[in-house]
């Protein structure tokens, strides 16, 4: 899998260009390859008048590459002027710290980006846009030519956000070239005067901002043809299972959630990373508590507090970083795929091997698992097999809502298929499935129905094969045309 | 196969060596009696190792395992000095050892609080407390609790019997309850465990209790083969339990190791000053040459996972 496949991207001097594309279209590689974090396997770069392979994060820096992420860098315990000090000079081990000097210094740089911090203020009292300030200032004391902003609003409250917007304007007066990434196209119909837009890796074009309208901006963003080899529904899916009234969490930052699903029927839920879909099925299954509202499963009330309550009533959660909190890839794939279920499979919490081992060989042998056995361990499988091993786990324990966070991310495209089919398949079986996923077409391709959420609530409910156009639309929310 | 076992074939391998450099140089190490003092002496501490390594394999450690010991051989024997009768004696080491073992759990699984600072903390209080109490003097125990009241040899039969009955069945529930499973899974991923409905919490908890109580029967072990009970009984008994499962291949990461390795791992560790001994070679090598086997058994683990760094 390519992340990148022949980008070319150019900045000039004294200018903001947007980067733009979905989740996964390739904006974060690019940026590594920018700072130095990735080196690329084939092309050039060109800053200034070097030209050069690749690029160390060290070089990077020293040609005047800043970078400011969404997740400030800085060093929680020291406080701003020696933060902004440590990141400017790198002091030498044994040379005596000028407290005064480096204060000024602080001083001079906070006011030049307008934010009314202390220079004395220990970081980790700072907010996170105060924090997002601090490393801007960092990056205007460094001199940088090439200053990268990767979503700096996403925290931000609206009079930050213009403060920044200011910051943003004046850096380009002064030359600097600035790459500003953003899911808000209004913020780069405000700010960008060219926008590069990243669609799987490759670029669909650079075009001049004020050349484009919303809409076709969007269009770019999504492009491609839903492709028609999604395993189609069949029948009409049976009674309600789960249904949502008014559900909410401050913790996760859902609100006023309202959702049906029913037995044999796939919702997807599609939305941009930080939307609130992970965070909802965290709710469902027990790992945040909900503040209000109700969970019906069933058309019986409940309460979820932990997960094995929740797998008590037959739920499934397949999550969706299967590395961190999947598979475990020391565990032979026998274990994996039985550790959900050891009260049900083994009364009395005996192991017995050999039911434990046939299980196993099952689901090897029904969702084609490519493995040596049931004791290899996870970690020899490929990502879609450990995919496999994670819905695997979760099949065993019988449930009646099989939760899919981000099933096929980082999938290759073969295995991706057989999954959809799976999946498909155990909808027909009469599993009611409620599959997350940032990957459109999937969404609009796998889906019986839609719910679009943004900012922690549901804008629109879709039918499946809804246009992906509206779906974005919902996404980012634009008012884009009349919404189901 | 063997490279799942490798850590346990190298150290049985290196076991071999040398009690075969023993049984060719000096045959009179293989003498019973001596050997089966030896032994007996030695079987407190496995039973404490068995504590010890769960709590490792769980990815915690606990360094007032000692503490907790001397504690308990204490709280043992001022029950037996009062005159009650040995199974009381045992039951109130056991229960001390639990509950030292449960305020250990208590601060790390619900406070989150590291283990390593919270034990730290604990050994030194257990420690103290005991000194204040005790003042350092030693306890002469009444006639009927050395050997359980039996002929020396009984006595040793019963504490060798039970070591090994326990480190059995301790194995075995490892392998074979769906409760060993859960320690491995949670000392692998805590958060994948908890999303498959284990409760590490509980489980944390659950192995610092049993590791205190196995603490208070080694305790036990220990005092019945003496007629005093010494205020100081665990000192550095945390460091050997310790050292021996990291020798026997127990991933001080957690999620790694059994305790058939272990078991070598302590007798390699603890052969080492009576095979100098017999070797008339001068006592105070032991200490280095064992720092010698940790410091190999960590780089050997140091570069298994520098290997697998690399392909993943």
């Amino acid at each position: 899998m390519r992340a990148l496949k022949g980008v070319s991207f150019d900045l000039a001097a004294g200018e903001v260009h947007a980067l733009l594309g979905e989740n996964g279209a390739g904006k974060s590689t690019l940026i590594k390859v920018i700072t130095g974090a990735h080196s690329p396997d084939e092309g050039t770069l060109k800053v200034g008048d070097e030209t050069l392979r690749s690029l160390t994060p060290a070089h990077a820096r020293a040609l005047g590459i800043a970078c400011i992420y969404q997740q400030p860098a800085l060093f929680p315990d020291l406080t701003v002027a020696e933060n902004i000090g440590l990141r400017l000079k790198k002091p030498k081990p044994f040379s005596v710290v000028k407290r005064g000097s480096q204060r000024q210094m602080a001083i001079d740089l906070l006011k030049r980006v307008g934010a009314e911090i202390s220079p004395d203020a220990e970081v980790r009292e700072l907010s996170m846009p105060e924090q997002q300030l601090v490393e801007i200032a960092c990056a205007l004391g460094s001199g940088a030519k090439i200053v990268i902003m990767d979503e700096p609003t996403a925290s931000l409250t609206q009079k930050e956000q213009h403060l920044l917007f200011g910051v943003v304007k004046d850096l380009r007066a002064s030359g600097v070239g600035v790459v500003y990434i953003s899911h808000r196209l209004e913020e780069i119909f405000a700010l960008a005067d060219r926008v590069t837009v990243l669609r799987d890796g490759e670029s669909v074009g650079t075009h001049a901002v004020k050349d484009l309208t919303e809409s076709a901006m969007i269009k770019l963003m999504v492009g491609r043809e839903v492709a028609t080899l999604y395993p189609p529904a069949e029948g009409e899916p049976g009674e309600t299972v789960l249904s949502l009234k008014g559900l909410s969490c401050a913790e996760g930052g859902v609100q006023g959630i309202n959702l049906e699903v029913r037995a044999g029927e796939i919702v997807g839920m599609a939305g941009l990373v930080g939307a609130g879909r992970t965070e909802l099925a965290r709710i469902l299954f027990g790992i945040t508590p909900a503040d209000s509202g109700e969970i019906l499963l069933g058309g019986k009330a409940v309460k979820m507090h932990s997960p094995r309550e929740a797998i008590a009533q037959g739920i499934a959660y397949v999550p969706e970083d299967r590395r961190r909190h999947g598979v475990i890839l020391e565990m032979p794939i026998a274990h994996n795929i039985t550790m959900a279920v050891h009260p049900r499979l083994f009364p009395g919490t005996w192991l017995r091997k050999k039911s434990e081992t046939s299980l196993a060989e099952d689901f090897i042998r029904d969702l084609g698992i490519k493995t040596y056995g049931p004791e290899a361990p996870g970690g020899s499988l490929s990502g879609g097999n450990q995919q496999k091993v994670s819905v695997s786990r979760w099949l065993a324990t019988k449930p009646k809502l099989l939760i899919l966070d981000e099933p096929t991310q980082g999938v290759d495209v073969g295995a991706k298929s057989e999954i959809h089919r799976i999946i498909r398949g155990l909808a027909k079986e009469g599993l009611a499935v409620l599959m997350i996923s940032s990957d459109l077409p999937e969404v609009l391709g796998m889906s019986d129905r839609i719910a679009v959420m943004r900012g922690g609530t549901i804008t629109a409910v879709l039918p499946g094969g809804a246009d992906a156009h509206d779906v974005m639309a919902a996404a980012l929310g634009q008012s884009g045309r009349e919404v189901a | 196969m063997m490279r799942k076992y490798s850590r346990e074939i190298i150290v049985a391998i290196a076991l071999i060596l040398l009690m075969l450099a023993l049984a060719a140089y000096a045959p009179a190490y293989f003498d019973p009696q001596p050997l089966l003092s030896r032994f007996t002496s030695q079987a407190p501490a496995l039973v404490a190792a068995i504590g010890i390594t769960l709590v490792i394999i769980i990815r915690q450690i606990d360094i007032s395992i000692g503490a907790q010991f001397s504690m308990c051989a204490v709280v043992a024997g001022v029950a037996a000095a009062a005159g009650m009768p040995l199974p009381v004696a045992v039951l109130a080491a056991v229960l001390t050892g639990a509950v030292m073992g449960a305020f250990n759990g208590l601060l790390v699984a619900w406070l989150g609080l590291p283990s390593i600072v919270v034990t730290l903390a604990t050994m030194v209080t257990w420690n103290e407390a005991l000194r204040l109490w005790q003042q350092g003097r030693l306890m002469n125990l009444p006639a009927g609790i050395q050997w359980f009241g039996l002929s020396q040899s009984a006595g040793q039969g019963i504490v060798i019997g039970l070591s090994v009955v326990l480190l059995i069945a301790f194995a075995w529930g490892m392998r074979n309850l769906a409760l060993g499973r859960y320690v491995y899974a949670t000392g692998t991923d805590a958060e994948a465990a908890r999303l498959a409905g284990i409760n590490p919490r509980w489980m944390t908890f659950g192995v610092f209790v049993l590791t205190g109580a196995l603490a208070g029967l080694a305790a036990v072990l220990n005092m019945v083969q003496s007629p005093q009970v010494q205020p100081n009984a665990g000192d550095g008994l945390e460091l050997k339990v310790i050292a021996a499962a990291v020798v026997g291949g127990v991933a001080i990461t957690g999620g790694r190791g059994n305790l058939w390795g272990v078991l070598l791992g302590l007798l390699l560790l603890v052969n080492v000053n009576p095979a100098l001994t017999y070797f008339h070679q001068p006592p105070y090598w032991e200490r280095a040459i064992q720092g010698l086997v940790i410091l190999l058994a960590v780089v050997a683990d140091g570069l298994q996972r520098g290997k697998k760094v690399k392909h993943a």
